[in-house]
């Protein structure tokens, strides 16, 4: 096996007394879709927001695509190849959808100091931007503000937007939250598209769809992984059951 | 061949291709252009140093729209930029270097780097923020300037000319000067409408929009803020070259923070989101002072009120006004209807008012008019008794005295 595209070497995180990351170590394989669990308040929150540079460890490492990135802000890392989506959706409201995902081609195409000529024009950012945008179905409001988008458009546009930086990791905060039963469904079938295509780290809730997606899951809880491994051996694990599942696996 | 129905034509093709917004601005240059004409025929060479001024602030008030409408930074220090472009050529000038290959290049080399080194600090802040720092630098360049003493100090720093072009005084005709002024506020606007829609441009907006989606995608803000601010002072800066020009002199009142306030309100009066609207706020607030100024003295009493208004019910001040009216939701029929339904219904309102009044009155006098006849009953019950009490007292005296006096004589007679 090569080397993991992202590797967390120990690290911690306290907010006050609160050790919200507790001397945590993960590895994510290239190609594979990574699920984090936990319950609320296991600081999957938290973890994400290190690994995209949002917040820098108190101790500890964090190496992506073979590099030291622990000490890096969020703008380095995403040009490095780290793409995210946020628990709350991020778009520019004020942006149509095609200029949305044409900025994010725009960040890793040649330099945006250029004062002169029209960015809209620019057809190598646009085609990019528009695959993007049919990959996750919302090609038909190319044209319409991100603002007047639905709920589940804005989160089909901002995977776009993270798919249309080429990264190396998809970083994916809660992918279905606030969605309904049917939006989950569609969501989850375009997910599977991308699968093997990405590396994927995937937060969720939604129990059926991290099973449905992830090739391994990880358990958080109370700043720490209790255990990784296969859908089927997390769901079997006895602390996990104690700890998280309950009843409900 | 000469054609001119092709080139006219074609001319009219090309102006097809423009937006609105950029078709407005090109008709407004053509009417500046024309307003030298205008002066001549009307014999008024004060209308000439009017649309200078205008124009000239119109320059900076399109450099402060990158700031507050671009980039999202509310400047309240833009005013310092004014006056360190016409210190900077007024020095020179007081010098003997008043050429335009020199001063012209220092008033907008010394702009940008006084704006590199405060907006290298001051881009770090957001918000009231922003406003705070660039406040307090521009009050600094106040005070600096103040205490100039060879440059004037307070009194300020009379140039002892206009700004030599290859030696020549050509700048003293006022035909020229309004011309270059004009030509400076066309490529102004030129440049800043390609640099809206350029890569940069993109970024900014994009920055202000949503400044997290950003760092996500791999923008760090800070390198795009400072360089805007730069190029807003820069420009601001050949503003004030081109001030320092008209009036030959300049003083520390450019960068005070009145100023600075003013040039906002052009802004916001204007209209801020698009670049015609400050363009047009400047020319607006020079109209409205010289006419309110000759209305009255005290004409900062009218202007102060009536900006506050526009402010807060123009919303988009003039630009968005116009691009309601465009829209067709801004119409003198529109505006009609609202009024009189606004008049109706407040007639209406008058009337229900009348009529519920009317309601509650006589529903009290129904209320009120039995309560009133038993009492009057009772009071005539009380009075009636009180009569028949004292009538039976009138009798029972009568007796009383009658049987006594009876008493009295008989007791008399038997003695």
């Amino acid at each position: 096996m090569s080397e993991p595209v992202l590797r967390l070497n120990a690290i911690e995180k306290s907010f006050g007394a609160l050790k919200v990351t507790d001397n945590l170590s993960l590895d994510v394989r290239e190609g594979e879709t990574h699920a984090i669990i936990g319950p609320n308040g296991a600081g999957k929150t938290t973890l994400i927001d290190q690994i995209a540079g949002a917040l820098v460890p108190d101790a500890g490492r964090i190496h992506f695509a073979g590099r030291d990135v622990t000490e890096l802000p969020m703008p380095v890392r995403a040009r490095l190849g780290l793409a995210r989506t946020f628990q709350i959706t991020h778009v520019l409201p004020r942006f149509t959808a095609l200029e949305n995902v044409a900025l994010a081609v725009q960040a890793r195409s040649g330099s945006s100091f250029r004062f002169w000529r029209s960015a809209a024009a620019e057809e190598a950012l646009n085609r990019v931007g528009m695959e993007a945008l049919g990959t996750l179905g919302v090609a038909a409001q190319a044209a319409m503000h991100a603002g007047a988008l639905s709920h589940g458009e804005k989160r089909r546009l901002e995977i776009a937007i993270a798919l249309a930086q080429a990264p190396k990791l998809l970083l994916l905060d809660e992918p279905m939250a606030g969605a309904g039963a049917d939006e989950t469904r569609g969501l989850v079938h375009t997910l599977k598209g991308l699968r093997r295509r990405y590396t994927i780290v995937l937060v969720e809730h939604d129990m059926q769809a991290v099973f449905a997606l992830a090739d391994r899951v990880s358990v958080l809880v109370e700043g720490r992984i209790i255990a990784t491994g296969t859908p089927e051996a997390v769901r079997k694990d006895a602390a996990v059951r104690a700890a998280y599942l309950g009843d409900a696996a | 061949m000469f054609e001119p129905a092709r080139i006219a034509s074609a001319a009219a093709a090309h102006l097809e291709a423009l937006s609105f917004e950029e078709r407005f601005a090109a008709g407004l240059l053509v009417l500046m252009a024309l307003l030298p004409v205008a002066a001549l025929a009307l014999g008024g060479g004060y209308l000439l140093l009017i649309g200078e001024r205008a124009m000239i602030f119109a320059i900076a008030a399109v450099s402060l729209e990158l700031l507050i409408g671009v980039a999202g930074l509310i400047s309240f220090g833009h005013a310092a930029f004014l006056g360190i472009g016409a210190y900077a050529a007024g020095i020179l000038a007081s010098h003997g270097h008043g050429t335009l290959s020199l001063a012209l290049p220092a008033a907008i080399v010394t702009s940008a780097l006084f704006a590199l080194l405060t907006g290298s600090i001051a881009v770090r802040t957001r918000g009231v923020y922003f406003i705070m720092i660039t406040l307090a630098f521009g009050q600094m360049a106040f005070f600096v300037a103040t205490s100039l003493a060879p440059y004037g100090g307070d009194d300020g720093l009379t140039w002892p000319t206009r700004t030599l072009i290859l030696g020549t005084r050509v700048l003293k005709r006022e035909t020229v000067f309004y011309y270059v002024a004009l030509a400076c506020l066309g490529a102004v606007y030129l440049l800043a409408g390609r640099l809206v829609g350029s890569r940069f441009g993109r970024v900014l907006r994009g920055i202000t929009d949503n400044e997290r989606r950003m760092e996500a995608n791999g923008f760090a803000p800070y390198g795009y803020r400072l360089t805007a601010y730069v190029m807003a002072g820069a420009t601001c800066g050949l503003a004030g070259f081109l001030l320092g020009n008209q009036v030959e002199f300049v003083s520390p009142a450019y960068m005070h923070w009145q100023r600075s306030g003013e040039l906002i309100l052009m802004v916001l009066l204007g209209g801020s989101g698009t670049l015609y609207g400050p363009m047009l706020g400047a020319l607006a607030y020079q109209l409205l002072e010289e006419g309110l100024a000759r209305l009255t003295e005290h004409w900062k009493v009218i202007l102060g009120p009536l900006l506050v208004l526009l402010v807060l019910f123009g919303r988009g001040g003039i630009a968005g006004a116009i691009e309601r009216w465009r829209r067709g939701e801004l119409t003198v029929e529109g505006l009609w209807a609202a009024v009189t339904a606004s008049l109706r219904g407040a007639g209406a309102s008058m009337v229900r008012r009348w009529q519920r009044a009317e309601v509650a009155a006589r529903g009290a006098l129904a209320l009120a008019m039995p309560r009133c006849k038993a009492g009057w009953a009772t009071i005539a019950a009380g009075s009636r008794r009180c009569k028949a009490a004292l009538s039976e007292a009138r009798v029972s005296l009568a007796l009383l005295v009658d049987r006594s006096v009876t008493g009295a004589l008989t007791r008399w007679r038997r003695r």
